[in-house]
C-alpha cells in the first residue's frame, strides 16, 4: 500500500543564502495491507519529513512515491485531496482545528466529508471519544482548550473514525496515560487485522514492540552532510 | 447544530457536473503602464476552496475584480460552466451575479445597502432570485442573522447602527442566504474578532460540504488559509508565482518569495 523507492529531499532555503538542506537520499520502504512498519532514527534523522512526504505535505521529488495506488512524484492536489479523503489516514502530533467546532464534530468531519448520514457519523464520533475516555461533558466543546492528552486522544478518534486502508501515526501514545495508551494499541491492533498498512513513529518503545511488525532506520537514508 | 440543507431558499446540492466550475486561462489586467495581474490561470470544481495570498499590490483584488466581472481583464478567457464570461452580454452576467454568484468585500460597506434594514438587506437578494412570501423571507432572513451570531432582534436595524464586524457579517449573510454557487470573498474575515471568524470559517465549511459551493478566498491570515483553503495561489507583482496544495504550499514552500511569507508569521 505504501512503496517508496530511491526517494531524495532537500529543502533549499531561498533566504538564507540559497542553503540546500539534504534531509533523505536513497530512501526505500515498503508497508502491506495488514502490517505495521514503525520508522526509528535518531532526532532530526528525517523520520517526520519521510512521513510527511507520504502525506502529501512535503512535496517528493526524485524516486518513486506510491501511495495506495497514487504516485505522489506526479499527482495533482485535487488527487492528493481525493486520496486523503478516502484511503489515506494521519494522526498528527497536532490538532489543528477551525475553533469552537464541538469536539463530537472534529471526529466526524472525515466521516462526513465522505457523506456518511450525519446520524451515523456522529454515532461513530461518540463511540470512538467513550472509547478513548474523553468524558462525556466535554463532547459539546472545542478541543482547542483542552490538555494535550485529551487532544491527542481527540486526534486520534478522528484518524480512526474512517477505515482508511493506509494510516500514517506520528506519535498516538505520546501523552498519553497508560490506560489509554492500551485503548491506542488496541486500535491500532484492530486496524491491522482489518487490513490496514500502516507507518508509525514512537519513541515508546515498548508501545512500538507491542504493535510494529517491522523497523525501519531512516539514518540509513540521512545523506552525508556534506558543508 | 443546523444542517445546511433543507432552507427555504437555499438551493439543493447540485449534480455533479462534467467540467470545473470556473475555468481561468491566461487572464490578465493592466492599469496604464502598471500590471494589475498577468497571466493567471486555474481551475475550481463545486465543493472546492482557493485560496489567494500575497503582499499588498501583488494583484489580489484586480484578479477577483475580473473574475466577478467589476473590471474589464485585457487578457485570457473566465470560463463559468464552459460559457466565457467576457464574451457574455452584460444583462445576462448580472443576472449570474445575483443567482449564481456572490462578492464579499473587503468594506462591507461597499457590499451592502446601507440605507435599508438588515432584514431588508438580506431579504432583497432573495426576492432577486424569486422569493415573494413576505413572512418566508423574513424567516429566513432571521435565520441567516443567526447564523452569523447577529441578534435577530436587530432585523430592523440599519448597517449604519452596525459595528464593522457586525456590518461585515451582514454582509456575508447577504450573500450567501441565496446558495450561490460560488463565491469570491476580498479579506472577508479582516475586521472580525477571532470567534466570529472561527464561526464564519465553519459555516463557510459546512456550505462547501453539504452545498458544493465553491469558493475563492484572498486571505492575508494564513492560519484562515490553512483551514479553509484545499489549494492556494500565491502571488507576487501580478503573477501567481506558487500554487498548490494548502499545506504543501505553507510547509514546503518553493519559492523565495513564499518561504518569506511562510517564516514572517509565527506559526500557522
Ligand atoms: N520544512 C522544512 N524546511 C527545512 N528543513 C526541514 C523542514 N522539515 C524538516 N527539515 C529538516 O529535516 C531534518 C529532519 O527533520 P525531521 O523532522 O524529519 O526529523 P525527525 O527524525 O522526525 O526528528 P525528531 O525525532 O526530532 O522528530 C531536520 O534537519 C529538519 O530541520
Ligand atoms: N484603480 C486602480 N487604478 C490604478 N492602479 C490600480 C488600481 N487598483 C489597483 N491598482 C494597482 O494594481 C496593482 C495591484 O493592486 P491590487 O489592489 O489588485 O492589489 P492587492 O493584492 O489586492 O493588494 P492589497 O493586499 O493591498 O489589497 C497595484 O500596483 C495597484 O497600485
Ligand atoms: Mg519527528
Ligand atoms: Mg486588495
Amino acid at each position: 500500500m505504501i512503496e517508496i523507492e530511491n526517494l531524495c529531499k532537500s529543502f533549499t532555503l531561498h533566504n538564507q543564502g540559497a542553503a540546500v538542506l539534504p534531509v533523505l537520499a536513497g530512501a526505500h520502504l515498503r508497508v502491506d495491507p495488514g502490517e505495521c512498519v514503525a520508522l526509528t532514527g535518531a532526532s532530526g534523522s528525517g523520520k517526520s519529513t519521510l512521513m510527511r512526504m507520504i502525506w502529501g505535505n512535503y512535496r517528493a521529488e526524485t524516486g518513486r512515491l506510491q501511495v495506495a495506488g497514487l504516485d505522489l512524484t506526479t499527482a495533482t492536489p485535487r488527487q492528493i485531496i481525493a486520496l486523503r479523503r478516502a484511503r489515506l489516514g494521519y494522526v498528527s502530533q497536532f490538532l489543528r482545528v477551525v475553533p469552537r467546532v464541538p469536539t463530537l464534530r472534529v471526529v466526524a468531519e472525515p466521516l462526513l466529508a465522505l457523506g456518511q448520514p450525519e446520524p451515523q457519523a456522529l454515532a461513530r464520533a461518540a463511540a470512538l471519544l467513550a472509547r478513548l475516555n474523553i468524558p462525556e461533558r466535554l463532547w459539546s466543546l472545542s478541543p482547542t482548550t483542552f490538555s494535550g492528552g485529551e487532544q491527542q486522544r481527540v486526534n486520534i478518534a478522528r484518524g480512526f473514525a474512517h477505515p482508511f486502508p493506509v494510516l500514517l501515526l506520528d506519535e498516538p501514545t505520546a501523552s498519553l496515560d497508560a490506560v489509554n495508551r492500551a485503548v491506542v494499541l488496541d486500535l491500532i491492533g484492530e486496524a491491522k487485522a482489518r487490513g490496514a498498512a500502516i507507518l508509525g513513529i514512537f519513541h515508546d518503545e515498548a508501545a512500538r514492540a507491542q504493535v510494529a511488525d517491522r523497523l525501519v532506520d531512516v539514518t540509513g537514508f540521512t545523506p552525508a552532510r556534506a558543508a | 447544530m443546523e444542517s445546511a440543507q433543507g432552507r427555504i431558499w437555499t438551493r439543493k446540492k447540485p449534480e455533479p457536473e462534467a467540467g470545473p466550475l470556473l475555468l481561468v486561462e491566461g487572464l490578465g489586467k493592466a492599469w496604464g503602464a502598471r500590471i494589475g495581474c498577468a497571466d493567471v490561470g486555474f481551475d475550481l470544481y463545486p465543493g472546492e476552496v482557493l485560496g489567494i495570498v500575497g503582499e499588498s499590490g501583488s494583484g489580489k483584488s484586480t484578479l477577483l475584480g475580473c473574475l466577478a466581472g467589476h473590471l474589464p481583464a485585457d487578457a485570457g478567457r473566465i470560463l463559468y460552466r464552459g460559457r466565457d464570461l467576457r464574451m457574455m452580454a452584460e444583462p445576462e452576467r448580472r443576472h449570474l451575479a445575483r443567482t449564481e454568484w456572490a462578492f464579499v468585500h473587503q468594506n462591507p460597506r461597499d457590499g451592502l445597502r446601507m440605507g435599508v434594514t438588515a432584514g431588508a438587506n438580506v431579504g432583497e437578494r432573495l426576492m432577486a432570485v424569486g422569493a415573494r412570501h413576505y413572512g418566508a423571507i423574513r424567516a429566513t432572513a432571521t435565520d441567516w442573522l443567526g447564523r452569523v451570531e447577529i441578534d435577530p432582534a436587530r432585523i430592523d436595524d440599519r448597517p449604519r447602527a452596525f459595528s464593522g464586524g457586525m456590518q461585515q457579517r451582514l454582509q456575508i449573510a447577504r450573500n450567501l442566504v441565496t446558495g450561490p454557487r460560488l463565491v469570491l470573498m476580498d479579506e472577508p474575515t479582516g475586521g472580525l474578532d477571532v470567534s466570529v471568524q472561527a464561526r464564519l470559517l465553519d459555516l463557510l465549511r459546512e456550505l462547501v460540504r453539504e452545498m458544493g459551493l465553491a469558493v475563492i478566498i484572498v486571505t492575508h491570515d494564513l492560519a484562515v488559509a490553512r483551514l479553509l483553503a484545499d489549494r492556494l495561489m500565491v502571488m507576487k507583482d501580478g503573477r501567481v508565482i506558487e500554487a498548490g496544495l494548502t499545506d504543501q504550499v505553507l510547509d514546503d514552500p518553493q519559492a523565495a518569495y513564499t518561504q518569506l511569507l511562510v517564516s514572517s508569521v509565527l506559526q500557522v
